[in-house]
């Protein structure tokens, strides 16, 4: 009957194992810059000397190979259907960390089995002993299989820019996690933002809104951190137009030294 | 460059397209459905093409009713649960299901049966919009496809498709007027999120028979669901008081 049920079971709870630490990078809506936030982060992580990897965790429809300018010869498709081994899917991305693109064939995949889960639960042991830290981009929308892939992270990042439209998506994302899912940390990380301070402004938006709403129905209250606040830069356009990573070809840029720092603080926890 | 052969001449009609193709069994059955033969030339694309849409609109109506059948509402269904996935418009899906439909036929006979299935069909498409699909998916079942229906106006829109129904007074071929009604069940594709056709029916099913349950001639309609931001969410969120961040 679990079928019936709109969210997914939560499935088994994240206990901390050894191996890398997996956050989910979601926003409910497209077009906040959530890939683009994933790929640097992973970037600036790479510097840093951690083995990161970015997953499209939306099974085909992330944008990760558009953002990163990679074709994905062997996706993980592949891998599910037995047709190549994981080390023959997992790509090296140009910032230095690595990346496992889904390939359009996974639209098979976009329903829930019992079958997919246990794929899923098999990749993430699998790539976990390997990395420090594993990226989910969770693509546009929330699907059951997205939501299921979020259940397995440790931590969760919300990005959402502060444009009214966004706010609400991020809210409704924070509401349906809180509904469906295990306590976890989450953060916030503002994109796009045009003023010092929209980033603590909107995170204060989002959390008294959860005070009132969200927390009340939990047995913990939801907390939120702000991970950082990335300002509006023009450089961004630039990059993301030139399909190329921020932290790459523009670092010393104001956007990508958020984005280093916000790095730092993933890392620091 | 040597001349074609004669054998391509071009002395017969226009029908290389048709030689060889069985049409009998298919001009047969748009006959019985009452389809006029297609006016171009036998044999012709054009004819073939005319054929094809009328054999393709045969197969996606439901022959009683001339509602869309089940093929074609799953296929609308799946459209709608792309496009709810990307777009984020609310739209509700209805369940109807005749009351005590099997007492008709035996009390009244199959034609009487029959009667009701049309003048169901009838009053439901015309309790709806033209952009709605009205399909019957089962024996006494039928499926309501509303894209763009805001949920603050689900209740209204499944109570009004109720109401026109048990309005409607079904003569029985022995001249009596018989009274039907039906039981909704109802649920919203949930917004921006991509689900399945078949999850989004269970669960509009899983209302119908709560509405049977409860004494039929009712509808129930799935709570909206709880991830769904309310208007004191919002209003919190984009207009509230601006406070400055302790953190």
């Amino acid at each position: 009957m679990s079928e019936l049920s709109p969210s997914p079971d939560p499935g088994p709870a994240p206990a901390r194992r050894p191996g890398a630490r997996i956050t989910a990078v979601t926003s409910g809506k497209g077009g906040v810059g959530k890939t683009f936030v994933a790929a640097n982060l992973a970037a600036a992580l790479a510097r840093a000397g951690e083995r990161v990897l970015v997953l499209d965790a939306d099974l085909g429809l992330a944008n990760l190979d558009v953002v990163l300018n990679l074709a994905a010869r062997v996706t993980l498709h592949d891998v599910f259907t037995g047709r190549a081994t994981l080390d023959e899917a997992l790509q090296p991305a140009p910032g230095g960390f690595s990346v496992l693109l889904a390939g359009s064939g996974l639209v098979e995949y976009s329903r829930l089995t019992p079958e997919v889960r246990d794929k899923l639960l098999d990749l993430l042991e699998a790539v976990r002993p390997r990395f420090d830290h594993v990226l989910l981009d969770t693509g546009a929308g929330i699907s059951d299989v997205v939501l299921f892939t979020v259940s397995l992270a440790d931590e969760v990042l919300v990005v959402a820019t502060p444009e009214p439209t966004s706010l609400t998506d991020a809210y409704a994302t924070l509401k349906v996690l809180a509904a469906s899912q295990p306590a976890r940390p989450t953060r916030l990380l503002v994109n796009q933002c045009a003023r010092t301070g929209d980033g603590r402004q909107v995170r204060a938006q989002l959390q008294q809104v959860v005070d009132r709403f969200i927390s009340p129905t939990l047995a913990e209250p939801l907390t939120l951190a702000l991970l950082g606040e990335v300002p509006l830069d023009p450089a961004v356009r630039e990059a993301v137009q030139r399909r190329q990573l921020l932290m790459e070809s523009l670092p010393g840029c104001a956007a990508a030294v958020a984005l280093a720092a916000a790095a730092a603080r993933l890392l620091t926890r | 460059m040597p001349s074609l052969e004669a054998s391509a001449a071009p002395t017969a009609p226009a029908t290389p397209a048709s030689q060889g193709l069985r049409l009998d069994n298919a001009l047969a059955l748009l006959r019985q459905a009452g389809c006029a033969e297609p006016a171009h030339p036998p044999g012709s694309p054009a004819y073939l093409q005319t054929l094809i849409d009328q054999l393709v609109e045969l197969s996606s109506r439901d022959p009683l009713s001339g509602l869309a059948n089940r093929r074609n509402f799953e296929m609308a269904l799946a459209r709608e649960v792309d496009r709810v996935a990307r777009s984020g418009e609310p739209a509700l899906l209805l369940v109807v299901d005749v009351d005590h439909f099997k007492r008709v036929n035996d009390l009244h006979g199959h034609a009487a049966g029959d009667e009701v299935i049309r003048r169901v069909g009838q009053a439901l498409t015309e309790s709806v919009r033209p952009m709605d699909l009205v399909a019957r998916i089962g024996g006494e079942e039928f499926a309501v496809l509303l894209p763009n229906c805001p949920s603050a106006f689900g209740p209204q829109v499944a109570q009004r498709v109720r109401q026109r129904v048990a309005r409607t007074a079904v003569t029985l071929p022995d001249g009596r007027a018989l009274s039907v009604t039906v039981s909704v069940g109802g649920a919203f594709a949930p917004q921006w999120v991509r689900s399945t056709p078949g999850l989004w029916l269970q669960r509009a099913d899983l209302q119908l028979y709560r509405a049977k349950a409860e004494g039929r001639d009712r509808v129930c309609l799935e709570p909206v669901a709880s991830h769904e931001v309310s208007v004191q969410e919002r209003d919190l969120l984009l207009g509230g008081p601006k406070i400055q961040d302790s953190e």
